[in-house]
Formats: structure tokens, C-alpha cells, sequence
């Protein structure tokens, strides 16, 4: 890779299409797929432009189909672009030169490179061979990735014989065994219970902090983006319509903060209207949705006009915007 | 993991079609008018079974497998050429199958104890060398075929269109000095008589035409290496990463 580059990875203008063949059901439709076969062009990525600078972590956000995966696939080189330009560190992903892909690596949280049959060990060595590694610096890694992921004799058995989150423990150790400096990671946590995604988030952060590797990370769930990611590329319908940190993202969808109070006793509804927005009201408690502009003016009359035992502001969950955002559709 | 000890004495029984066509050839005397006695039919259809051990290709139905599946995705992010993971899978496949091989040709020698023979230095070398030459032309066949999952996903079904004549012209029913001399002209301008026929003519000790032979070798791999990595390359840009 360059050195010191100013930015790691330029993305310009960039899309995919991809063709699709268009198949109508039965016995008929078979035959005139057979004959006729049809096919239509659906644009993945459209024109979508941004920079990511060494060592950041990046989340892709998008509803399924959105086309963050395809975008992380031609980063890493694994399809060719339609159009526009990708650059990692100085090369051309989809050329797959030797030097670029020892500096990476893609990991498919619902797909494995380990052998199904054998143990994560063998698999380690065929990739220590692959990436011409030596034995002693092969087993030196082994055992820093092992402590760092709490992988102990699982790397022995078949890895059939494994878990979900062990194996995919055992997955990042394969995928990072060479010390790449960029990680391409698509749902790494996908299928994880909630103890294993999180040491895989805190695994994650460490090798982060540890090699100052780049981290380019799609998921569902919301907590592996708010536990690691600063910066968001939010992807909708092939588009870029946000790039920037995760806070901002959560103001600019929700101009309101959550003001949620203790009351010495039970209020009517109505009584709250003129506040802001009622979201919850059980018997003493109540949640009300209030303007940003408005927040201090707010809480300062709730104060003074009821008899508050406790008051808490935050902003409404990451999460629960996000996934309002991607049902409406667009960016409010 | 008993299955597996069970699959790999069950690859190497299953490339016993030299023996039963030795056994269908022998008892209806026919071998005679292929100009072989039955010790010479023996030692070829042995020879034969040998260099099948050690020049068979599976690769079209793994590769097609990988690439419909995306487990060929992590394989084309690696600094290996794909296809040489599978030419180290076939290698390590071969090894495994050696003292199988060896079982089943001691068995072979009691059962037929005249047809015993030891080939010469010489020919042994002859006949390694031309079944890995054998093995490289139908490795580098297939992949030709396999490179085209980049455009029909269902590439293995093309496969046939090699299987067929590979199975009647490549010696492994019958030696091809069987056939017609029109249709063994033209057979010897296809890759099939070098695939097994060549090599066990050498091992078993019959006559034949080394240099025509290894010319015939040589070409082959030379006309098709080069179409592999024209194909690949040209295919690998359609690649869409499906289920991956």
C-alpha cells in the first residue's frame, strides 16, 4: 500500500448493473424462457462517490437489496465496476495484483473459506502457505489472534462440529492471519448470539486500535455500527444519501430528543399536549418527543408546573430511526 | 470420521471399468483381433486402470459448485490462482489413492498371475512422466469447460459433450488399435488418445510411437493453456459473487 496516503480508498461515481433474466412461471413460462429468454438490466450501485482515509471504520448502512453489498464486493475487487472508479491504495481492486489482495481481506458472515470437514488449524496452515507465510511467524499469529478472539482447542475439532459464533471466530482468524490492513466485512456478526457479537465487536475495535487497519463493515444490527463506527455510508436504492458520523445521522433524521419524566402522581393526556409529542404515558410516567429549539423552554415548564421526581433527555434510538428511515424510504 | 476412510477406498474402486471390460473382452476372445493375447489385454487393461487413478479431473463439478454457491469468492480474493487450489486438491487426491492402487494391482497379479510383468526403468519414467502430461490435458479440458460457469452457471452438463468421446477414444473401453484405421487417424488429431491409451501402451510395454505421443501431449497442453487463462480471464469480469 502508499505511504501515508491522504485518503486509503477513493470511490468515484461508481455503479453496477447487473443483468437479470426474467422467468414467468410453469410449464409455459419455462418454454419461453427456453426460446425467448429475457433479460433486464437492474442498476445495484448508482454513482455513488466518497473517500475513506487509513484506519477508519466504516459502516455501510442500507435495507436488504440496497446495494451495500455489491459496493463492498467491488471494493475488494471481487467484481468489476459497470462504471466510475474504485482505488485502494493506490490500486485497482478488480486487477486482484498480489500485492493489493495481501493487504486485504473480505469476510462473509454467511459464507466460510474453512474446510468444512477438517479443523480451523488445517485451514490456518493452507492459508499461511497460501499467503507464504513462514511456520514460526504463522504460529506466533495463530496464537495472538487465538487470545485476542478466546479461541482455544475449537481450533482442533472439525469445524462442523462448531458453533455459529465459534466458527466464525475461527473465520476472522483465518481472514486476518496474513495482517491485512484492510478489512472488508459483510455481516460478520450475521446469526450471532448476543455474547458472541460482542466479542466480536470488541475483537474488532482491538485489532483496530492495535494494527490501524481499515475496517469496512456492513451489518443489520445497529449495535455493531454504534459500537464501532463513527462514520456511516448510508446506501438506499443504489444511492449515497448520507456519508458522515453517526450523531449527525441521528439529528438529521430526528429533530427531537426523548424527555422522559417521573411524576410524584397520575396526569391526564391532555395535559401534556402543549409540551411535545406524547410517545408513552403510564400512570406516572410519561415519554414526550420535544423539539431540539425548543428543549430547554420545554423542560424548564415541566419543572415548574408538575411535581417531577425524576427527568432524563436523550436522543430517540439509533436504531429505531434508521429502521423508520429505510421503511419510508428517504431521508426526512 | 470413518466416511471418509469408506469415500477414498470407494474412488478407487470406482475406477475399476478397465477390469470389466478386461473380464467382457477376454471371455468372448476378442482381444485377438485387437492384435493382443490375453496377457497382453491384461497388462494393458491394468495399465490403463493405473494411469486412471492418477489423470482423473473432477475439477468442472467442484469449480461449478464454488462459483454457484460464492465459495469461490474468498479463493479469487487470495494471491493463488483458483484453479491451482484445485490442481493441489487433484494432487493430494492422487496420493491418497496410491496404496489403493497398489492394493488392487496385487490383487489383479493373484487373481491373473501369468499377466505379471515389471516395466523397465525407462518405461516407467516414460509412462509417469506422459500420465502427468495425460493428467495436465484433461485438468486444463475441463477447466476450459468449467471457465464457462462465468456465462452458463451449469457448466458440468457441457462436460458431457467431453465425457462421451473421452470414454470411446481415450482407450479406457477398448485399445484404440480396435477401432477402424479412418477413425484412428482422426482420433489421434484429438487430445482424447493421450489421456489414457498413450500412457498405458508405454507401461504395459507395447509397442508405440513415443515421440508422437509426447509431440501429441505437448501440443495439446500448449494449445490449451493458453485458452484457459483467455477464457478465465475473460469470464472472471462476468463474475456477480452470486450467493456470497
Amino acid at each position: 500500500m502508499q505511504d501515508n496516503p491522504r485518503e486509503l480508498i477513493r470511490v468515484d461515481q461508481l455503479s453496477k448493473i447487473y443483468r437479470v433474466a426474467d422467468k414467468q412461471p410453469g410449464f409455459k413460462g419455462t418454454l419461453s424462457h427456453f426460446f425467448n429468454r429475457r433479460t433486464y438490466k437492474v442498476p445495484a450501485v448508482k454513482d455513488v462517490s466518497f473517500n475513506i482515509f487509513p484506519g477508519e471504520i466504516v459502516g455501510f448502512l442500507g435495507a436488504n437489496g440496497a446495494g451495500k453489498t455489491t459496493l463492498l464486493k467491488m471494493m475488494c475487487g471481487l467484481i468489476h465496476p459497470s462504471k466510475g472508479l474504485v482505488n485502494v491504495g493506490g490500486f485497482l481492486p478488480q486487477r486482484r495484483q498480489t500485492a493489493f489482495l495481501k493487504e486485504i481481506t473480505l469476510v462473509m458472515g454467511q459464507k466460510q473459506q474453512l474446510i468444512w470437514d477438517l479443523p480451523p488449524m488445517d485451514s490456518l496452515y493452507v492459508n499461511a502457505a497460501v499467503y507464504g507465510l513462514s511456520d514460526e511467524i504463522t504460529k506466533k499469529r495463530i496464537n495472538e489472534l487465538a487470545d485476542m478472539l478466546e479461541l482455544g482447542e475449537e481450533l482442533t475439532r472439525p469445524v462442523r462440529k462448531l458453533s455459529l459464533g465459534q466458527r466464525m471466530k475461527s473465520e476472522l482468524l483465518a481472514a486476518l492471519l496474513h495482517h491485512p490492513s484492510v478489512l472488508f466485512l459483510d455481516e460478520p456478526t450475521l446469526g450471532l448470539d448476543v455474547n458472541a457479537q460482542a466479542r466480536v465487536r470488541s475483537f474488532l475495535s482491538e485489532y483496530n486500535k492495535q494494527t490501524g487497519a481499515t475496517i469496512l463493515l456492513t451489518s443489520h444490527y445497529m449495535a455493531d455500527i454504534i459500537a464501532l463506527c463513527p462514520r456511516v455510508i448510508c446506501i438506499h436504492n443504489g444511492s449515497l444519501f448520507y456519508d458522515g458520523d453517526l450523531d449527525s445521522l441521528a439529528n438529521s433524521l430526528s429533530p427531537s430528543r426523548e424527555v422522559r419524566v417521573e411524576l410524584k402522581k397520575a396526569y391526564f393526556p391532555e395535559q401534556f399536549v402543549s409540551y411535545g409529542e406524547i410517545q408513552e404515558l403510564n400512570d406516572r410516567f410519561v415519554c414526550l418527543l420535544v423539539s431540539r429549539s425548543k428543549l430547554t423552554e420545554v423542560v424548564g415548564k415541566i419543572l415548574s408546573d408538575f411535581e417531577v421526581i425524576d427527568l432524563e433527555i436523550s436522543d430517540p434510538p439509533i436504531d429505531k430511526l434508521i429502521g423508520e428511515l429505510f421503511l419510508k424510504g428517504e431521508i426526512s | 470420521m470413518l466416511e471418509y476412510r469408506i469415500e477414498i477406498a470407494l474412488w478407487a474402486l470406482s475406477g475399476v471399468l478397465p477390469f470389466i471390460m478386461f473380464s467382457l473382452w477376454s471371455q468372448n476372445d476378442v482381444g485377438n483381433s485387437f492384435g493382443l493375447n490375453d496377457i497382453g489385454l491384461a497388462r494393458y487393461f491394468l495399465s490403463a486402470f493405473l494411469v486412471r487413478q492418477f489423470s482423473v479431473v473432477w475439477v468442472v463439478f467442484s469449480f461449478e459448485e464454488d462459483s454457484l454457491s460464492g465459495r469461490l469468492s474468498p479463493y479469487l480474493l487470495q494471491p493463488l490462482h483458483p484453479l491451482l487450489r484445485y490442481v493441489a486438491a487433484h494432487l493430494a487426491e492422487q496420493a491418497t489413492r496410491l496404496p489403493f492402487a497398489i492394493a488392487i494391482a496385487i490383487l489383479f497379479f493373484v487373481l491373473n498371475p501369468s499377466s505379471f510383468w515389471i516395466p523397465s526403468i525407462s518405461r516407467f519414467l516414460l509412462a509417469y512422466v506422459s500420465t502427468h502430461l495425460a493428467f495436465s490435458i484433461a485438468f486444463l479440458l475441463q477447466s476450459l469447460v468449467a471457465s464457462l460457469c462465468f456465462w452458463t452457471e451449469k457448466s458440468s452438463a457441457l462436460e458431457r459433450l467431453i465425457f462421451v468421446p473421452y470414454l470411446f477414444l481415450s482407450g479406457l473401453l477398448v485399445p484404440l488399435s480396435a477401432f477402424p484405421e479412418k477413425v484412428l487417424f482422426l482420433a489421434n488429431f484429438t487430445p482424447f488418445p493421450y489421456l489414457i491409451n498413450f500412457p498405458a501402451k508405454i507401461l504395459s510395454g507395447m509397442p508405440v510411437d513415443l515421440l508422437n505421443g509426447f509431440f501429441f501431449q505437448i501440443l495439446w497442453i500448449a494449445i490449451l493453456l493458453p485458452s484457459v487463462n483467455i477464457l478465465w480471464k475473460l469470464g472472471v469480469r462476468r463474475y456477480t459473487a452470486m450467493g456470497a
